[in-house]
């Protein structure tokens, strides 16, 4: 019996248990999608590329599944590219399958040609070019394979279309054949009883958390950890949710925006434990006053993250979960007086904090609000810049995969697709975008897509009318010229919802915050809510771009 | 500090550009680069001279690692290796010191290959060192043209 290739593709999805599928149809797809007609997938048609690409994104991040989109060949190729850059940078599995012209027609500059395995070869974990039909179901696996394991991560599979409508003879060959791939797992038994003596020793420790933690499933592990020792837990913007924020060990967020507690406690630190974190800039500030009398011990999966900016002194190559379960017999709990008594005091002195006065919305208690009121296990994804650091800082996240954003490559635009993922994978689930009148502009046309697939995702605007982040640092850095950061001739969103078969609501006024918050939860389907917010409120405490993390300026008490 | 790093990898279309890709976007500087076949016809070995420091080396030989089509990684530093650079190189020469140029091309044990009135081509094996020596002696004759491969390595032993 003979298979087409396209049915052979879609077969393979359906193998690897895919049930949903982001994407935008093309020439070079076309056989794909005849199959995809009638086949048992559900598959949501965006209304860009870079929608399907950060909803499969939102999809996998929400659900700890792999998320699969589809483009076809050149620009839809290309369109995709932010979303699979922005799943590399945060570790998302993810699989995306582009059309590509025919073989014998690659290289020749044919109608929607891109160099697509060239192209993404720098943003994905790996990449196919799948030149011979045989090949095809065997990659489809592997591509899964390594999307979802080790350090999880972004796979193109670039099948052209001659492949999908020709035929093969027989069942198709699936042995994965990775003799380069060999992701370590179990950590070194002698480095996790070093490990966990520098912990029984330590006077300072403090338990620094990422986004590997959640991705590791070791949420558990970390608390079981942090209370077994009595260690104090601060956590990256992708580590949130981790480790409860409103636990009395919880430090909250470190780095650029980080709390004063978090960042004078790294400071003072005399061990730094990670776990799943890579000590990226914006979490260490200027290197070399990171940490200065602290010894590290780092617990990571990828062996490239571990000394590349900081020195780790035990480190600890594997899986964050099965290291952290063998460490915890070995752990013993400290009073450590002196040194939760300084936590406490800092948490004391310096409390996050924001002036509530004046006539106009304070974008920080909108969210305070909004955590007061949401359910507990909603899903709340972030667009980037303001509207991002205030969530991270004011909504208190208690578990994994409850926040969605896009930390490594800062990607506006990314939330509102993101969010559209995550309410495909949890039907049942609040999803809120929070969201900036810059960012969400970049991907708005995505309305057309929660509208026709009904789902509920609820947008909250903190509109300020400005590219607000940036204009911060002007404002701050470059003597307050705002050079192309006051954003004019916005729509009207309430306006635009409506357009699009959504609703929409509009506040300006302090007193409606809540009540606005509720309507929108309450109301069916998609919905906008524009909150017109203080144009010049800023994001404190900060710590300016190459300064010691616990210089913080501004909203300190 | 220089340092040289075997891979092994996949003997498939897109490994090269891969890694040459990786050095780039990481900003490690590459000396030399040299593919070739192997013993066995489904893998090629890559053989990688670095400058970079102890820190450096490190990065390089932990990303070339997670490189999916790179099978094993070797750093050699510090191991005791047999290497070799090959070189072409076209010198001038004329009647009165063509002979001089052929006792300097016996002393290194390379090969003249080539010979017209006014230069001869010179083919020479060695450790890099030895080749620059050579091209050193060379240099006051006038170097008309070089081709160097960029080195080759193994381990002794077993
Ligand atoms: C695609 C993209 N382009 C540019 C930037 C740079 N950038 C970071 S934050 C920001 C402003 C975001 O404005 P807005 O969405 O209105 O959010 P606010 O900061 O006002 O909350 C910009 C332009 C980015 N992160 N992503």
């Amino acid at each position: 019996m003979a298979t087409k290739g396209a049915q052979i593709l879609v077969d393979s999805l359906i193998n690897e248990g895919v049930e949903h599928i982001f994407g935008y149809p093309g020439g070079s797809v076309l056989p794909l999608f005849d199959v995809l007609y009638d086949a048992p997938v559900k598959f949501y048609l965006t209304r860009h590329e870079q929608g399907a690409a950060h909803a499969a994104d939102g999809y996998a991040r929400s659900s700890g599944r792999v998320g699969v989109c589809i483009a076809t060949s050149g620009p839809g190729a290309t369109n995709l590219t932010t979303g699979i850059a922005t799943a590399n940078m945060d570790s998302v599995p993810m699989v995306a399958i582009t059309g590509q012209v025919k073989t014998n027609l690659i290289g020749n500059d044919a109608f929607q040609e891109a160099d697509v395995t060239g192209i993404t070869r720098p943003i994905t974990k790996h990449n196919y070019l799948v030149k011979d039909i045989r090949d095809l179901a065997r990659v489809i696996k592997e591509a899964f394979h390594i999307a979802s394991t080790g350090r999880p991560g972004p796979v193109v599979v670039d099948v052209p279309v001659d492949i999908t409508t020709s035929e093969l003879e027989g069942e198709p060959d699936r042995t994965m054949h990775l003799p380069g791939y060999k992701p370590v797992t179990e950590g070194h038994s002698r480095q996790i009883k070093s490990a966990a003596a520098a912990i029984n020793e330590s006077l300072r420790p403090v338990l620094y958390v990422g986004g590997g933690v959640i991705t590791a499933g070791a949420h558990e592990e970390v608390r079981k950890l942090a209370e077994a020792a009595n260690v104090p837990v601060t956590m990256t913007l992708m580590g949130l949710g981790a480790f409860p924020g409103d636990h009395r060990l919880s430090l909250g967020m470190l780095g650029m925006h980080g709390t004063a507690a978090a960042n004078y406690a790294v400071t003072e630190s005399d061990l730094i434990i990670a776990v799943g974190a890579r000590f990226d800039d914006r979490v260490t500030g200027r290197v070399d006053s990171f940490a200065p009398s602290a010894k590290v011990i780092h617990i990571d999966i990828d062996p490239t993250s571990i000394s590349k900016n900081v020195r780790a002194h035990i480190p600890v190559v594997g899986d964050a979960k099965s290291i952290l379960t063998e460490m915890l017999p070995l752990v013993t709990h400290s009073a450590r007086e002196a040194w939760h008594t300084q936590i406490e005091d800092w948490k004391r002195k310096h409390p996050l904090n924001y002036n509530g006065n004046g006539g106009r919305i304070k974008p920080q208690s909108v969210i305070q609000q909004l955590c007061k009121m949401a359910p507990q296990d909603a899903i709340i994804a972030t667009e980037v810049g303001q509207n991002q650091m205030w969530t991270a800082l004011w909504y208190t996240f208690r578990r994994p995969r409850t926040l969605i954003s896009s930390g490594g490559l800062g990607t506006m635009g990314f939330g509102f697709p993101a969010a559209l993922g995550a309410q495909v994978a949890w039907p049942d689930r609040c999803v809120v975008d929070i969201a900036g009148d810059g960012s969400i502009q970049m991907n708005i046309q995505e309305l057309g897509t929660a509208v026709q697939y009904k789902l509920p995702v609820k947008i909250v605007i903190l509109n300020n009318g400005c590219l607000g982040m940036v204009r911060q640092w002007q404002e701050l850095f470059y003597k307050h010229r705002y050079s192309q950061t006051i954003l004019c001739a916005t729509p009207d969103f309430v306006k635009l919802a409506d357009a699009y078969g959504a609703t929409g609501y509009r506040i300006t006024d302090p007193g409606e915050v809540g009540d606005a918050l509720q309507k929108t939860l309450r109301t069916p389907g998609p919905v906008i809510l524009d909150v017109h917010v203080e144009q010049e409120e800023n994001v404190f405490p900060m710590v300016p771009a190459g300064q010691a993390i616990n210089r913080m300026i501004g909203g300190m008490a | 500090m220089r340092h040289v790093i075997s891979a092994i990898v996949e003997n498939k279309s897109g490994v090269l550009s891969h890694i040459a890709g990786l050095f780039s976007s990481r900003g490690f500087n590459i000396d030399s680069l040299t593919v070739g076949r192997t013993e066995n016809p489904a893998l090629s070995r890559m053989t990688i001279v670095v400058a970079g420091d102890d820190a450096i080396l490190e990065q390089v030989r932990k990303q070339l690692g997670k490189v999916i089509d790179v099978i094993k990684v070797s750093d050699f530093a510090g191991k005791d290796i047999v290497q070799r650079e090959q070189a072409l190189i076209k010198v001038g020469c004329n009647n009165e010191n063509r002979q001089q140029v052929v006792a300097l091309v016996e002393v290194f044990e390379g090969k003249v290959v080539d010979i017209s009135p006014g230069d001869m081509m010179v083919e020479l094996s060695g450790p890099e060192a030895k080749v620059d020596a050579f091209v050193e002696m060379m240099r006051p004759y006038g170097i008309r043209e070089m081709v160097r491969t960029g080195l080759v390595a193994m381990a002794r032993g077993g």
